[in-house]
């Protein structure tokens, strides 16, 4: 494998604005050091024109594979903003970043187009995005839920921060649910078995299972 | 599952799942099998999901610091870390030196705890009962060392937003300094009965490959995407804490054992020599921690005046034992943060089952499920449906047919 070389974080902005000119809205590099030394790490966050993310994410592959980490998700009010954490220069001593590309979507038209034709990693991050902000990920392989159980209702989205967010009604304060009073006191005394009833399948033996 | 009874042509489809007691996001499996090889699965997470981010979003910094304690049972300290460097980070909040290196130290011990863990879990699946004794044993004594420092064996609550809430006195030094002699004397013995053991070889050798370009493409990460080759390392690539200041390098599988394949073997070589790097990162910390503070500021009225004020948004992200740990967090002024979005190390990991798991047989699903996770096999339970009638099958049962391969494979020989 060809490795591309190192570049600096203000070489990798360049790079975009060159590439994108205007479609860069904003573009940013925050340093942090830490322990005795402060070695720097370095974060790098782009701000997109929502149209140019299929091509962000293409050019950052072009300089190197990047590691794609998650997309967060935020309800600005009319807006929603995503953002593609990756980081890319790993297995370089102190010289990954994390690139941070974010674009916004309107709420009147929430779709964005899927990644994992690039990065088939990133499925599992769309799937959620889907359910707990309610976007449409168009051309998503496998547009299941993926962590909200089967019954959590419809057109509710958890991060949501308008009416299609948690309602208070859905809310149930730990604090507040007592010890249930309904309950013998302990020790309990051991269940009776239950009668056998007569075996519908004749000869067939079910194994296990019921012990549970 | 009732379109499928009364299906008898092949592939048979194996649910497994969806609770497992050990691991922090439960995941139902469905195999489509054909005979005893697995041709295609599906995994579904999520039945547990306990809406953390959505309660961290209605609570101060400070609270959110000891809910993320309590996001995963193993990992006590690195969610905890993650989210204090992220906000640490907003509210420009400068960390003494001395709680760097505290943090280190904890970060360490509980790579150890987690990966002797993991071990004894692994040998546990192969039916290696004696040497999942072993492995348990010895770990108690890195939670003992981590109770003795934090005052608690999980939820360690040592990181409190702009350092750590307990120093580690000169008393403390040498109990360990002991616990790393300790270490450092049962690697060898380690070593040699995973590694050199033919059954352990047997089982794992070829068993749930994972290729490199497979790891990148899936975004592994930690010591299952350095088994297939990847060199990615937080602490090498990214520094945080004390590992700007320390000499650490991605630990791959050694060339004369065969270099990276990316099987169930060669994590558990990773996983192994990492142990011996925590160690010794654990030493040079000891050796070169400066005096100091321990907290940006001990008042918390101030601390919450600092936090509240602030504005902005971070990346936190640490190395944790299963790889990279990263939370998203941005502030707006008001006390709770507008946005949290925390990324476990399985988050990136659970993709890497698909091409692992292929053409392998239902007997290698414990082995290969537990390989990327060192918490527990996910198999707590499996339902085969089978001719249109349906049986259970347990735990118990698929650990034993895991077991019964060993045995099997023993008398070929």
């Amino acid at each position: 494998m060809s490795e591309t070389p190192h570049r600096t974080p203000q070489e990798i902005i360049d790079l975009y604005r060159t590439e994108f000119g205007a479609g860069v809205l904003d573009a940013t590099i925050t340093e942090r050091g830490e322990g005795v030394h402060k070695t720097k790490a370095y974060n790098i966050w782009i701000r997109l024109d929502k149209d140019l993310l299929r091509p962000a994410i293409k050019k950052l592959m072009d300089i190197r594979f990047p590691h794609f980490a998650v997309i967060a998700g935020s309800d600005l009010g009319d807006e929603i903003e995503l953002l593609y954490i990756l980081s890319i220069f790993y297995g370089t001593k102190f010289g990954e970043y994390m690139v941070t590309l974010a674009i916004r979507l309107k709420k009147t038209d929430l779709s964005v187009p899927t990644i994992t034709d690039l990065i088939p990693g990133a499925l599992l991050s769309e799937r959620e995005k889907q359910e707990f902000l309610g976007i449409t990920v168009t051309g998503i392989p496998d547009g299941r839920r993926l962590f909200l159980p089967d019954d959590f209702p419809q057109g509710v989205y958890p991060w949501r921060k308008d009416e299609t967010g948690i309602k208070p009604e859905m809310v149930r304060e730990l604090w507040a649910v007592n010890r249930p009073r309904d309950r013998p006191v302990p020790p309990v005394p051991e269940k009776k078995p239950a009668p056998e009833e007569p075996a519908a399948q004749g000869t067939q033996k079910t194994p296990g299972g019921a012990a549970e | 599952m009732s379109g499928d009874s009364g299906k008898k042509s092949i592939p048979y489809t194996v649910p497994i799942g969806p609770v497992h007691p050990a691991l922090k996001e439960p995941v139902m499996f469905t195999f489509q099998m054909e005979g005893e090889v697995v041709k295609s699965v599906d995994f579904a997470p999520g039945n547990t999901h306990r809406g953390i981010e959505w309660m961290g979003m209605r609570r101060n910094p400070v609270q959110i610091v000891h809910l993320t304690d309590r996001i995963c049972g193993i990992c006590g300290i690195v969610h905890s870390l993650s989210f204090a460097r992220a906000v640490e980070q907003i509210a420009e909040i400068e960390v003494p030196p001395r709680a760097d290196y505290i943090r280190t130290i904890m970060h360490e011990l509980e790579r150890i705890q987690s990966h002797l863990l993991w071990a004894g879990v692994a040998a546990h699946e192969l039916g290696f009962d004696s040497l999942f004794y072993l492995a348990w044993r010895v770990r108690e004594q890195s939670m003992d060392l981590i109770e003795n420092i934090t005052g608690n064996r999980v939820n360690y609550a040592i990181v409190q937003i702009g350092g750590v809430r307990r120093d580690i006195s000169t008393d403390q030094i040498p109990l360990v300094e002991q616990g790393l002699a300790y270490y450092r004397g049962l690697l060898g013995q380690m070593k040699n009965v995973f590694l050199n053991d033919s059954t352990i070889r047997m089982r794992c050798r070829d068993h749930g490959l994972l290729s490199y370009r497979d790891a990148q493409l899936l975004c592994t990460i930690g010591p299952t995407a350095r088994a297939s080759g990847v060199a990615m390392d937080v602490r090498h690539d990214y520094p945080y804490c004390a590992y700007g200041d320390l000499d650490v390098h991605p630990v791959l599988p050694p060339q004369e054992s065969g270099g990276p394949k990316g099987d169930v073997y060669d994590r558990i070589i990773v996983r192994l020599l990492e142990i011996a790097q925590s160690i010794d990162i654990i030493q040079q910390c000891l050796d070169t921690m400066p005096a100091g503070e321990i907290l940006w500021e001990k008042k918390m009225p101030k601390l919450l005046m600092t936090l509240k004020k602030a504005r902005g948004e971070a990346i936190g992200r640490v190395e944790a034992p299963r790889g990279e740990c990263m939370h998203y967090v941005r502030m707006d002024g008001n006390d709770a943060p507008a946005t949290w979005k925390v990324k476990a190390s399985s988050y990136s990991n659970l993709m890497s089952w698909i091409p692992m798991l292929k053409g392998e047989q239902l007997a290698d699903i414990p082995i290969i499920v537990a390989s990327i996770d060192p918490c527990m096999s996910c198999t707590d339970r499996v339902a085969v449906i089978q001719d249109g009638s349906a049986g259970f099958l347990k735990k118990d049962d698929l650990t034993r047919l895991s077991q019964k391969k060993t045995l099997r494979l023993m008398q070929c020989r």
